[in-house]
């Protein structure tokens, strides 16, 4: 059967059991659109390419499927550069397609080139130049393999015009050994005299914590973990990245790690004597300063990339593998600690005395960004998934909401991405419909993507978007309050101007406003009856709020610096 | 105050610890760059890079890559290059389980004053000569590293040598 390279790769992508693409036409993308239009796949047009990334993300995160992506040539290209780089950092399945301009004006200059593969080869896993249409059954096939296997990660594909345009006989590889991948080997076999060794070091161990990171959600081992943890009784601490992995309702969870972790988790960790790694990778906002972090700790850690392996701290034991497949060893191993009373007995010592606390709200407001989220969440239907865009709000959100499930906590962590939460919600809300999705997001992060909620109202994706209205770009601006003598430098951003009530009804959205308690409790009620478009809720919140406990940037995790509250206390 | 002098790396002829890279990569395009960039964005250093394709010509390249194993554990640098798709097998040789070899190209001005300590330099590396004019003569020396360093350092004793190297080619010691 002959088709153009065009509907080859629609049809690459049904293959490949693609649902969704998100993506912006342009030129160099343009024969590719024509084919979309007889295909049962649905496009979601953003408005700026960097929304169809993050929807990308988004939708992977949400529900374990590479999200997909589809812009053009040159600025298109480029404006999706960020979320590429995001889901880099994160490990985030995604496929994107660029197009590129014709083979025979590649190298020239010409109207909306550039050189995208170069371009994003160090944020990537992988990227592809295609060269004929033939081939682009293989690079889809190979793009979806390397996005979604081992380590997962972004894989571009960029596509010239006159490849889509050409003709080719139909085929579609049918086994991986027609990728033509002969460097690429995602999986080794378990090192079970690793696993050997690591058991030595569970029994072993008096004081062990389960540091647990994303990958531990990238292999779909929460039950293995909850098993592994109830069985031996161990603590467990889930990373930014794997909220989620562990429910936060379970007695033996500490919270996050981190510089604004729990500061039993953080603590627990410092006082280890094992460090069991999960898909961790001992990141500089979980560490602090390194030579401290956890100093009297053996560490086991478990990766499916041995590149993270000593990258930063030295393991005993390095275990090269899917984490469901480790975890799953270890109890075959009956891998059991000493006792843990007296450890436990500590740990509750630290909960009791340094729970995470936040200032009284007061009636008239303004509200306490902290309180407004534990209203959210009160309200929530369960199973309700929560984006976040990056800063204090971001921080805030994974310490008060309550995460019990994979795929309910979307948010950029490794990049830090600001403006990740509307489109990354908007994906979140296509991939998983039956969900309510709430964007908890800041001012800042909200002006730099809200356009995407043109997007959701003109497709039918009725996000839920509190915007923690606090006029500052707040994480900066705790920052210069307290390292830079309260000297703020460009953080004023005005709680009025732009007025989010407006601007939200302008894009088609339901636009509401809290000022009191009365009040928040009033579009929270009022958000959760609108299930058909969009809703923005600008919410007043107390600027000089500040994300407690914080360990300092380079300061050792010892010197964690607790609310307030708690001070009198700590001496 | 003068301005600072600029920066121009860390110039040492022999560093302290050198390990070569055998890598075998498919030949597409590409391929190099990824390589490169790897290094640049990870601060790897490298040392020399030799590039030719493989026994099965089409399909695959060989990449020497001498790297110098100060600026990153050898772990990481193997770690982060095995990451590479196109990347289809690394062989980590030590300098004493390999064997090295280097070729060096010169050519020297035909300077009267100098012309016989010239030739002697140049027989006693083990050099030929591959091309002559009436002014200047190129020379040639393959060998090991360490031989075409001596030589290098010879002619410093000259004005007017271009010199050229290819960056060593290595393959494991038998027994």
């Amino acid at each position: 059967m002959q088709l153009t390279g065009a509907q080859a790769l629609i049809r690459s992508l049904e293959q490949e059991g693609v649902d969704t693409i998100f993506g912006l036409p342009g030129g160099a993308i343009l024969p590719v659109y024509d084919p979309l239009l007889d295909s049962s796949i649905r496009h979601i047009l953003v408005r700026h390419e960097q929304g169809a990334g993050h929807m990308a993300e988004g939708y992977a995160l949400a529900t374990g499927r590479p999200g997909v992506a589809m812009v053009t040539s040159g600025p298109g290209a480029t404006n999706i550069v960020t979320p590429i780089g995001n889901a880099h950092m994160d490990s985030t399945p995604l496929v994107v397609i660029t197009g590129q301009v014709a083979t025979a004006s590649i190298g020239t200059d010409a109207f909306q080139e550039c050189d995208i593969t170069g371009i994003t080869m160090g944020i990537t896993k992988h990227n592809f130049l295609v060269q004929s249409a033939q081939e682009i059954p293989r690079a889809v096939a190979a793009a979806f393999h390397l996005a979604t296997t081992g380590r997962p990660g972004p894989v571009l594909i960029d596509v010239p015009k006159d490849v889509t345009q050409s003709m080719m006989d139909w085929w579609y590889p049918a086994s991986v050994e027609e990728y033509d991948l002969p460097g690429y080997r995602p999986e080794v076999e378990l090192d079970q005299e690793a696993v050997d060794r690591a058991v030595a070091l569970i029994t072993e161990s008096e004081r062990p914590v389960l540091y647990v990171g994303g990958g531990t959600l990238k292999s779909r081992a929460a039950q293995e973990l909850l098993a592994f943890a109830e069985r031996t009784g161990m603590p467990v601490v889930t990373t930014l990245m794997a909220r989620g992995a562990f429910p936060d309702s379970h007695e033996q969870h500490l919270g996050m790690p981190g510089m604004h972790g729990m500061y039993t988790a953080v603590t627990a960790i410092q006082k280890s004597d094992l460090l069991i790694s999960l898909g961790a990778r001992f990141d500089d906002r979980v560490t602090g300063k390194v030579p401290t972090f956890a100093a009297g700790a053996k560490v086991i850690h478990v990766d499916i990339d041995r590149a993270e392996f000593n990258k930063v701290r030295q393991a005993d034991v390095a275990i090269q593998s899917n984490v469901a497949a480790v975890l799953t060893a270890f109890d075959a191993a009956r891998a059991t600690p000493r006792n843990l009373d007296v450890w436990w007995k500590t740990i509750n010592d630290w909960r009791d005395q340094y729970p995470l606390v936040y200032d009284e709200p007061t009636a008239e407001g303004p509200l306490r960004p902290q309180h407004v989220i534990e209203a959210i969440a009160a309200k929530a239907a369960p199973g309700t998934i929560v984006a976040a865009g990056v800063g204090q709000h971001q921080m805030w959100a994974s310490q008060h909401w309550k995460f019990e499930e994979p795929g309910t906590w979307i948010n950029s962590g490794g990049a830090g991405t600001m403006g990740f939460g509307v489109p990354a919600a908007i994906g979140a809300k296509v991939g998983r419909p039956d969900r309510t999705v709430w964007c908890i997001d800041g001012d800042g992060c909200f002006q730099m993507t809200a356009q995407e909620l043109t997007t959701a109202r003109s497709e039918g994706i009725p996000i839920k978007v509190a915007i923690l209205n606090n006029a500052y770009l707040g994480m900066v601006r705790q920052w210069q309050e307290m390292f830079y003598e309260e000297r703020y430098s460009e953080v004023y951003l005005s709680a009025d101007l732009p007025d989010y009530v407006k601007w939200a009804e302008a894009m088609g959205c339901v636009g509401l406003r809290a000022r009191t308690l009365k009040e928040m409790h009033e579009v929270i009620d009022e958000a959760n009856t609108i299930n058909d478009v969009p809703v923005v809720i600008d919410f007043r919140t107390d600027a000089s709020e500040k994300v407690f406990p914080m360990v300092a940037a380079g300061a050792s995790n010892d010197d964690i610096i607790v609310h307030p509250l708690q001070r009198g206390a700590r001496q | 105050m003068s301005p600072p002098e600029p920066y121009l790396g860390e110039v040492s002829r022999t560093p302290v610890r050198h390990h070569i890279l055998s890598v075998l990569v498919e030949n597409k395009a590409g391929v190099l760059a990824r390589i490169a960039g790897l290094f640049a964005r990870r601060g790897f250093n490298i040392y020399s890079l030799a590039v030719a394709p493989a026994e099965s010509h089409a399909r695959f390249s060989r990449v020497t890559i001498v790297v110098d194993a100060e600026s990153a554990p050898l772990e990481q640098i193997v770690g982060q290059l095995d990451k590479l798709v196109n990347v289809v097998a690394i062989s980590d040789l030590s300098p004493r389980d390999a064997v090295e070899r280097e070729l060096l190209l010169a050519t020297l001005p035909l300077d009267d004053g100098h012309r016989s300590a010239m030739l002697d330099t140049i027989t006693k590396a083990g050099a030929s000569i591959v091309d002559v004019s009436s002014t200047s003569v190129t020379v040639m020396l393959a060998g090991t590293p360490g031989a075409c360093d001596e030589l290098e350092r010879a002619l410093e004793d000259f004005a007017e040598v271009e010199l050229h190297r290819t960056g060593r080619v290595a393959l494991p010691r038998l027994g």
